[in-house]
């Protein structure tokens, strides 16, 4: 069973005051997020995941299309208890203390009275939150402390699925580290984490599977090194004398020359008529290094691309 | 279900409590405190009767205030700070919060009004030297104004859910005054001829009779309030409140959240 499956799903809002247009915020989405992975929903800020992932939590109806989320619909008060929601730049009741917080969202999620402090305490612990700050009303609170308490909100019921929209928005380098650290965690103890994120490299450090968006389309889906596999990457290459750098440069191929040493980048499939120009010239090779390709090279490529999806 | 209605309710109640709502009983105190050394210097006849007058106008005028500007923005105000994102995607229905902040804002306009009453009786025990057993009608007139409070707290909370909160300020704020001149409305309904006639009436049963649970005047004037008022008062309270919640409730269920 899926975790969380689309099909078709989409949304258009109608826009202006007078005489109303559509605008489409998000185009038939299928997507299908498997238990126990975590996925990373990628795209450039407005490509339609905080509308996704609004329509994936209820918050908002659908225009078409349809949506299960472990099997079930999402107006069922069991399914909703099974899942834990952190909404983008969190703002939460800001006259309440953290406990006091996490008390009000676990009897709302059902959490038996008995077992709430003994939960709360620990999710607060597990967060990073700091013991000193549990009783301090959150109006005081830094960005990267609520953030920490959004978190801990989005868990403290123990759910299956959760669903976290830009959780290291706002946090700095050591909070991000520690976030990445718990959906770790999370996922070690079977939990489906289903984020949206720009950042880039937390997705290529976290995620099984991601799924690039643009402009409310989806653009690609994949086990992230099968898709930075899929993009062509490019070889550093490096020599001693500059006798080969006109034929090169002939070839397409730019230069740089510092003193003797001479750099180029070269595409993957033409490194080996580079070699053959610089051994006919008698060049002393130094290193042919492939650069790695990353993360960002798939989703650059895929904004600018055709929409082509691969389950 | 109680659970989840009691949590919202309580939160909302707290979050008045926290926001200083309650400040405005300070001014209740030295209201009651000032009247009554002023009231000391008149005659005993009328001392008793304006204290009543002032005391419970100002226990319904506050209570009106908060019930219009905390109503107002029960629902408009979680949606605008996303603060209402992680409660609704908890097992809790929509009408469940609904219902919920409308209980959470009577409880505080009943601790509220509780509190100015005790106040009031102790400004009343000064003056007076003792209570009297006539005095417990004051309690049925303090009790109609919590039925007030109940309908405009209703009104407020279902013009928010589809209007701005100023529209909705103003609006309640209209309907309150309208309400409380709607037996003279009828009056006037009943001597209207023709299309006049007709749109009048329809107002009057439309508006909330807000004069029907006025017995300030009668109360001050030691008159009794009979039994059977009181039963056709809460009944009418409850209908009319009862169903400006659900109607907000039905707005609320089918709303996209920003």
């Amino acid at each position: 069973m899926a975790a969380i499956e689309t099909v078709a799903l989409r949304k258009t809002y109608q826009v202006g005051f007078w005489r109303k247009k559509p605008k489409v915020a998000l185009r038939p989405l299928n997507l299908s997020v498997r238990e126990g992975e975590v996925f990373g929903y990628l795209g450039p800020n407005g490509a339609g995941k905080t509308t996704t992932l609004r329509l994936l939590m209820g918050l908002a109806a659908p225009t078409g299309g349809s949506f299960k989320i472990l099997g079930g619909e999402i107006n069922d008060p069991a399914i909703r208890s099974r899942i834990g929601f952190l909404p983008e730049q969190p703002y939460f009741y800001d006259y309440l203390t953290p406990l006091e917080l996490l008390n009000y969202y676990a009897a709302l999620s059902a959490v038996p009275a008995k077992d709430r402090t003994r939960r709360i305490e620990a999710t607060l612990k597990r967060v990073g939150l700091q013991e000193d700050a549990w009783g301090t009303q959150l109006r005081k609170f830094s960005k990267g402390m609520l953030q920490r308490v959004g978190l801990a909100q989005a868990i403290v019921h123990e759910p299956k699925v959760v669903v976290l929209d830009e959780p290291m928005s706002g946090l700095d380098p050591m909070g991000r580290r520690e976030v990445r650290d718990l959906i770790e965690e999370l996922n070690h103890e079977g939990k489906t984490i289903f984020f949206s994120t720009h950042i880039l490299s937390d997705a290529e450090a976290l995620c099984d599977r991601v799924a690039v968006l643009n402009r409310g389309e989806l653009r690609g889906v994949g086990v992230v090194a099968d898709l930075v596999g899929s993009v062509k990457g490019n070889v550093e290459i490096m020599w001693h004398g500059t006798a080969a750098n006109t034929d090169m440069e002939a070839k397409g191929f730019s230069c740089h020359a510092v003193g003797e040493t001479v750099r180029a980048i070269v595409p993957e499939m033409e490194v080996d008529k580079a070699i053959d120009i610089l051994r006919n010239h008698g060049a002393r090779l130094m290193a042919v290094t492939p650069m790695r390709t990353t993360l960002e090279d798939y989703f650059l490529a895929k904004l600018g691309a055709p929409a082509e999806v691969t389950q | 279900m109680s659970n989840r209605l009691g949590a919202i309710a309580f939160n909302t109640f707290r979050e008045a409590v926290r926001d200083r709502v309650l400040y405005n009983l300070i001014i209740f105190a030295l209201l009651m405190i000032g009247s009554s050394l002023l009231l000391g210097q008149i005659t005993i006849a009328v001392q008793k009767q304006l204290l009543i007058n002032l005391g419970l106008t100002a226990i319904s005028i506050f209570g009106v205030l908060i019930a219009i500007f905390i109503g107002i923005g029960l629902v408009s105000k979680e949606i605008d700070k996303r603060t209402l994102y992680t409660v609704l995607t908890r097992p809790v229905q929509r009408w469940e919060f609904i219902v919920g902040k409308f209980f959470g804002l009577v409880g505080t306009l009943v601790v509220n009004a509780g509190l100015m009453t005790v106040g009031f009786f102790v400004a009343l025990l000064y003056l007076m030297h003792g209570l009297v057993r006539s005095d417990l009608s004051i309690l049925a007139a303090v009790y109609f104004i919590l039925l007030q409070f109940l309908i405009v707290t209703s009104i407020a909370l279902l013009l928010s859910s589809f209007s701005t909160p100023i529209e909705s300020a103003v609006l309640t704020f209209a309907i309150f005054v309208v309400g409380s001149f709607s037996e003279d409305l009828r009056s006037f309904a009943e001597a209207a001829k023709g299309a006049a006639h007709y749109i009048t009436m329809a107002i009057s049963y439309l508006i909330p009779n807000f004069s029907a649970l006025n017995y300030i005047a009668s109360v001050a004037h030691g008159e009794a309030i009979p039994g059977n008022i009181v039963l056709l008062n809460t009944a009418y309270a409850i209908l009319y409140a009862g169903s400006a919640v659900c109607a907000a409730s039905l707005i609320f269920q089918n709303r996209n959240m920003k």
